[in-house]
């Protein structure tokens, strides 16, 4: 973690359960997943005896060993089409993806056959397999090591894409894709290990699918947000709240299906849209919110805004990653845009 | 039924015995395929088409040597095999035409046959695609403490992709029971061998990772089935995958747009020599298991069943798009 992160807090360190951070909350997810249903299979490169590349399976393999917690060769596409021969053949495998940026490796697994597998089969079988997989920059990672990737497969279907930004929406979600009896594509970013939230354990119930949060309601605009944007735009909520702005925080969590449902009750009742996304514009789920209420007539005061990252790769140098990855500040400009009257001419 | 056969041991009767399915199994493939051309032609099957003609022994051979618990993946030129395996000759055929009683509703057509009941989990169309498909369903089959086998069919073609190489490696350092079974046709896709790949035995590359590799006729469907029936042995009894290599030829191009203009007539001609189907019919000819009139009267049988398919699948419905929407 930077100190930028650092600075990012915890949220939502309310109601029962116990605080824990995401890193812990995302295993505690696969520990009871794996409690709670044998067929329940963890593999990736290093997540056996040494724990995880970020430790998030720190333990699993002493606990359940080394029949359920697999190492395996740095071979993407080869293993995940591996996890789907287990997926059909009685097993819920969870595969982890080290970081997003290798998700390409694996594309024709995913794309062509682990997304259409039933399908070809005039559906013959459930592919109950989930695809883990670490994203998202400020870590200083470089152009290879920091894409979220989390809008890369919206064009395929078959594969439900989810993304995590707390401890309690990471436990909930990732149990919910290991439940799901199709392939699911889960996204959590690396700088939000250290977060702490407050997860319910005993109160588990399945995330509804294609359902987002309101993690902050207001009555001023819509901001929508995944992952790491959901913290910078709560960042930027409580900045405006000091100059009268009211922002409402929702956090998409399912990227496929997307709650247009959701978000469009909420534009309508508060008129602005602001989408704040850690990925490039075009071609993913920010447009495609803009695009959906465009076509849906949802009547706005202003034009919708976007937050995203310029289209350059991610550069190393921190000045150059910081001034990339949207900002609270970035947010909050784009925010009072919205709010104010930058809006439509 | 000749001397030959009134003298022969209870072993060599049981082997012509098996030899006659097996001939009757090749023909119902090259009989089917033969029919699937014709209802291409006549509009009825859309799409392309990867026919199989010339490779019968080895799907017969090969799918002969499993047992009823086991798996296997094959490919876009997948027909074959999934009749050696017992797939509903009607369902294959409404399949093809893109009906609703089709083995897959109608939604994959002729390159994805799949029939779950029978192990036969899927067909890729994506060179190479299905093969770490049959490692994970084997490594599937080791966690859950369970006996059975994948076999997994591929072309010459796949043993270049990355695909192949890592479920080679994987099933190795897991043991995973599995067999990869590359039919070497002599072409990836329009492409000779040599012009693509710098050695002429796949069954070579057995060797990088640690596992048995062999190289067989596939035009002799007793061969086929001996080393398969080998390496399936050798897979349950905990010692891991096999990579075997058969030699055999397509007659047809590569797919329904291909003509074949790249090999000479030749070449054609001398692996139709060596027909999987003309070796068995002279064979069991010559020990008197069956008589010419028996082997007419086999093939009528066949094509009888096969043109009764054609017939009704024809008149099968399409499918819908709720018929997606629950298969998704």
């Amino acid at each position: 973690m930077n100190a930028s992160s650092q600075a990012e807090g915890v949220i939502e360190a309310s109601g029962q359960g116990s605080v824990l951070t995401y890193r812990d909350a995302l295993l505690t997810a696969m520990e009871d997943a794996m409690r709670a249903d044998s067929s329940v299979v963890l593999m990736g490169e290093d997540v056996a005896e040494a724990g995880g590349p970020f430790k998030t399976s720190e333990g699993l393999f002493a606990a359940f060993g080394r029949e359920r917690v697999i190492d395996t060769p740095i071979c993407e596409n080869g293993f995940l089409g591996v996890a789907l021969g287990m997926a059909v053949t009685g097993l819920r495998p969870v595969v982890e993806i080290m970081f997003s940026d290798f998700l390409p490796m694996a594309g024709d697994a995913i794309v062509n056959e682990i997304s259409k597998f039933r399908f070809m089969s005039g559906g013959q079988m459930i592919v109950p397999l989930t695809i883990r997989s670490i994203g998202g920059a400020t870590g200083r990672f470089g152009a290879q090591h920091s894409a979220t990737g989390e809008s890369w497969y919206m064009q395929v279907p078959g594969l439900k894409t989810v993304t995590a930004s707390s401890p309690a929406s990471a436990y909930r979600l990732l149990r919910t894709c290991v439940e799901d009896d199709g392939p699911t594509l889960f996204i959590e970013h690396k700088a939000m290990y250290a977060v702490k939230g407050t997860v319910d354990r005993d109160s588990y119930a399945p995330s509804p699918v294609g359902k987002s949060r309101v993690v902050r309601e207001g009555s001023s605009c819509t901001v929508v947000a995944s992952l790491l944007m959901v913290h910078r735009a709560m960042a930027a909520a409580q900045l405006l709240a000091a100059e009268g702005v009211d922002v409402e925080v929702i956090d998409i969590q399912w990227v496929t299906p997307l709650d247009y449902d959701g978000i469009a009750a909420s534009a309508v009742r508060t008129g602005a849209l602001i989408v704040v996304e850690e990925q490039y514009h075009a071609g993913g789920w920010g447009a495609t919110v803009i695009s959906e209420l465009t076509q849906r007539g949802v009547p706005l005061r202003t034009r919708p805004q976007a937050v995203s990252l310029p289209f350059v790769p991610i550069a190393f140098s921190p000045p150059l990653e910081d001034e990339c990855v949207p900002s609270v500040n970035r947010i909050a400009a784009a925010i009072r845009d919205a709010c104010g009257n930058g809006g439509i001419a | 039924m000749t001397d030959q056969y009134h003298e022969a041991t209870d072993d060599e009767r049981q082997r012509w015995k098996r030899l006659l399915q097996w001939h009757r199994s090749m023909l119902n493939i090259r009989l089917f395929e033969t029919k699937v051309r014709e209802l291409y032609l006549g509009g009825l099957v859309p799409g392309t088409t990867h026919l199989c003609e010339g490779q019968e022994a080895v799907c017969v051979g090969a799918v002969s040597a499993m047992q009823a618990q086991d798996y296997l993946t094959i490919t876009y030129r997948g027909h074959g095999q999934a009749l050696a395996r017992g797939v509903s000759i009607r369902g294959a055929l409404a399949e093809l035409m893109g009906r609703r009683s089709g083995l897959c509703r109608g939604l994959g057509g002729s390159m994805h046959f799949a029939d779950v009941e029978r192990g036969l989990l899927g067909a890729s169309a994506i060179v190479g695609g299905g093969i770490p498909v049959a490692v994970g369903a084997a490594f599937s089959s080791l966690l859950q403490g369970r006996d059975a086998v994948a076999l997994t069919f591929f072309g010459d073609g796949a043993a270049n992709i990355g695909t192949f190489h890592e479920s080679l490696n994987m099933a190795a350092v897991w043991k995973a029971p599995v067999v990869f079974i590359c039919e070497n046709n002599l072409y990836g896709e329009f492409s000779p061998l040599s012009h693509t790949t710098p050695i002429t035995d796949l069954a070579e590359r057995s060797t990088s990772y640690g596992m048995p590799g062999g190289v067989v006729d596939g035009q002799n469907v007793e061969a086929v089935y001996d080393s398969v029936a080998g390496a399936v042995a050798h897979a349950r009894s905990g010692a891991g995958p096999t990579l075997l290599e058969m030699k055999t030829y397509r007659y047809s191009g590569h797919s329904r747009s291909d003509p074949a203009k790249y090999r000479s007539p030749v070449e054609l001609t001398a692996w139709k020599a060596r027909d999987p189907l003309a070796l068995t019919e002279a064979q069991l000819l010559e020990a008197g298991v069956a008589s010419k009139d028996d082997l007419r009267a086999i093939r009528t049988e066949v094509q009888a069943e096969i043109d009764e398919a054609a017939a009704v699948a024809a008149e099968q419905p399409y499918p819908t798009m709720s018929d997606v929407y629950e298969c998704i």
